[in-house]
């Protein structure tokens, strides 16, 4: 059996203190060169795993394993290289080129006081090359749309050269295209070998790209594991407490969500609008 | 060659030109220029150049180049466009220690510097600690709320000490150190501040490529292997005590930290690698000349503050409403 890259177990972690336990015996493996979504509701820790993960957070109780390894036997500069995060919204106030920008993902590679070099631009060029976004290094990263913007942050991580990948709601804001675009990049960066973690509260998205998911509500794990054990009608609806099916259309699995529905007969039926 | 180092050198010859030409600006043995002829044979000339002139050029220099540097590295660690290096208790402590010596010890120039001096990195210090138990909101915001309580905590000690001044000869001194200027320097105070600058601006300078990083998020700037707090807190110190040094001994020098960083940024784009040395070169021109404009165009010296308030201002407006364009340099 090939070893877990990523392994937490019986993480305990609360915020502020102790007022706010939020995991008590969390456990998780995660296979090297796969695609692994996290789902769950709003505050059931999806986000704070991510940073457990890459050590930004701490457990106060439990070991974090990566690739074979505990967490804080790494320095700073050694897990940039290993792992690269992709935020939710990151928010960069001055107006960089898009090249300034992905060359900083050659940070974890650079000494304190060192300044990239041609090798690292190479690494940048061919991170903005991967993302299709070579015709836009010399823009601001402030004139690019929300999706242009998203691949850029991937690309930026891309430079670290990571051998795992976090993503936190990498689709959040982006038309479906866009959204499609970014599915394929961790997908492609997978079969590289690359192990790709994102967030979503789409079910459909990780429908489609991932091999592996964790469901999560309130701290604890549902359900985790293949895809085909995880994703039941039955684990989903209790992952949201919303009436939530699981079907089958044109070969790919979907997710019905729980919205109301109008009848499409009524709608065709009515009066012509002004 | 690209255009940003086609841009660097102009400005670098600009830096030389201007340093050279001001030991000819001044208002002796007339006004304006002083000829090269004069300098080799008048004594007083030649004197008030090498004793007056030049520790003022370079204190002019310095200034510069420190508000400028250190406006930068502020507004990037504090991820705002408008925080200036005074901010943190810096430049309301220094008026506030000026105006004391001003008024309770007498003024001579060397005790209000140091009091200035002292109540500036006393407003660092209080701004810090103050940080520090603030329950409310992350790390910068509690510093930038800490800074703002501090400076408003002196600038009602200044009031007060104006208040209680004597309006004929106390209150203008007061006045015209607050509007600051570098009448008052000699080869002494040039030698006292010049190795914090020195130190404070080589460290500036050598981090200027991972000041980008600290721009970022703290979750990214942690994910790319530094430690954002740490190394913020080493830049946050350099920048705001060579600025308590500065302003120590020039007074309270308005908005050349607020607007060479914004100049800057629009002419060598936001990577700091490159905004460090344009602001320090920029800074160093920009306070040079209006220091020349103040202590040569009238008989009386005009306060730095004024000129560069007046100047900066038009600067800033005639950068920003200029069209940015969307490829940067």
């Amino acid at each position: 059996m090939i070893p877990a890259i990523i392994s937490l177990s019986d993480i305990h972690f609360s915020y502020n203190g102790h007022t706010r336990t939020l995991f008590s015996g969390l456990s998780l493996d995660v296979l090297p060169g796969t695609v692994t979504a996290i789902l769950g509701p709003n505050g059931a820790g999806k986000t704070t795993l991510l940073h457990l993960i890459l050590g930004i957070l701490v457990p106060s109780q439990g070991t974090v394993l990566l690739a074979q390894r505990p967490r804080n036997a790494y320095s700073r500069r050694e897990v940039g290289k290993l792992v690269g995060l992709v935020l939710q919204n990151e928010v960069i106030p001055f107006n960089f080129t898009v090249l300034e920008y992905v060359l900083l993902g050659r940070a974890p590679y650079l000494q304190m006081l060192q300044i990239p070099g041609p090798d690292d631009l190479r690494v940048a060029e061919s991170a903005l090359e991967q993302v299709g976004m070579t015709h836009m290094r010399q823009r601001s990263i402030q004139a690019l749309s929300g999706g242009e913007r998203q691949l850029v942050m991937v690309a930026r991580a891309l430079a670290q050269q990571p051998r795992i990948l976090l993503l936190d709601e990498p689709t959040s804001h982006l038309d479906l295209g866009n959204k499609g675009r970014v599915l394929s990049i961790m997908q492609q960066l997978a079969a590289q070998g690359v192990t790709v973690v994102f967030t979503t509260h789409e079910p459909d998205l990780a429908a489609s790209v991932a091999q592996f998911a964790v469901l999560m509500r309130y701290g604890t794990t549902l359900a985790s594991g293949s895809m085909d054990q995880v994703f039941t009608t039955d684990n989903l609806t209790q992952t949201y407490d919303a009436p939530v099916q699981v079907i089958e259309v044109m070969g790919r699995r979907m997710v019905l969500p729980p919205y109301p529905t109008t009848n499409v007969g009524q709608v065709a039926n009515l009066p012509p609008v002004g | 060659m690209n255009q940003r180092k086609q841009r660097f050198l102009i400005l670098g010859c600009l830096f030389l030109v201007c340093l050279t030409v001001s030991v000819f600006i001044g208002r002796y043995p007339e006004p304006y220029l002083t000829p090269i002829s004069v300098l080799r044979t008048d004594t007083m000339a030649q004197r008030l150049v090498l004793y007056l002139r030049i520790p003022r050029i370079l204190a002019a220099c310095m200034l510069g180049m420190t508000l400028a540097a250190a406006g930068t590295v502020l507004q990037m660690i504090f991820r705002n466009p408008l925080v200036e290096p005074g901010f943190l208790g810096v430049s309301q402590g220094a008026a506030f220690g000026a105006a004391l010596s001003i008024v309770w010890l007498g003024s001579s120039g060397i005790t209000t510097q140091v009091l200035a001096a002292f109540f500036a990195s006393l407003g660092l210090i209080l701004s810090y600690l103050l940080a520090r138990y603030i329950r409310y909101g992350g790390w910068t915001l509690r510093l930038v709320l800490a800074g703002i309580a501090v400076s408003a905590l002196f600038s009602s000690g200044n009031g007060l000490l104006k208040y209680v001044a004597d309006p004929l000869t106390e209150l203008p001194e007061i006045t015209f150190w607050m509007l600051g200027g570098l009448w008052s320097i000699t080869w002494d105070e040039v030698s006292l501040i010049a190795p914090i600058v020195l130190v404070a601006l080589i460290i500036i300078f050598m981090m200027r490529w991972r000041l980008n990083l600290l721009s970022l998020d703290d979750e990214t700037a942690f994910s790319l292997g530094t430690a954002p707090a740490r190394e913020r807190a080493v830049l946050l110190f350099a920048a705001v005590l060579a600025t308590a040094a500065v302003v120590s001994v020039s007074g309270i020098v308005g908005w050349v930290g607020l607007i060479v960083p914004h100049i800057t940024r629009r002419i060598f784009g936001a990577d700091a690698q490159w905004a460090i040395p344009g602001a320090l070169l920029l800074g160093g021109i920009f306070v040079i000349l209006c220091d020349n404009i103040g202590r040569a165009a009238l008989a009386g010296e005009i306060p730095l503050g004024i000129l560069t308030s007046l100047i900066g201002a038009a600067l800033f407006v005639f950068t920003m409403v200029r069209p940015q364009p969307q490829e940067s340099v």
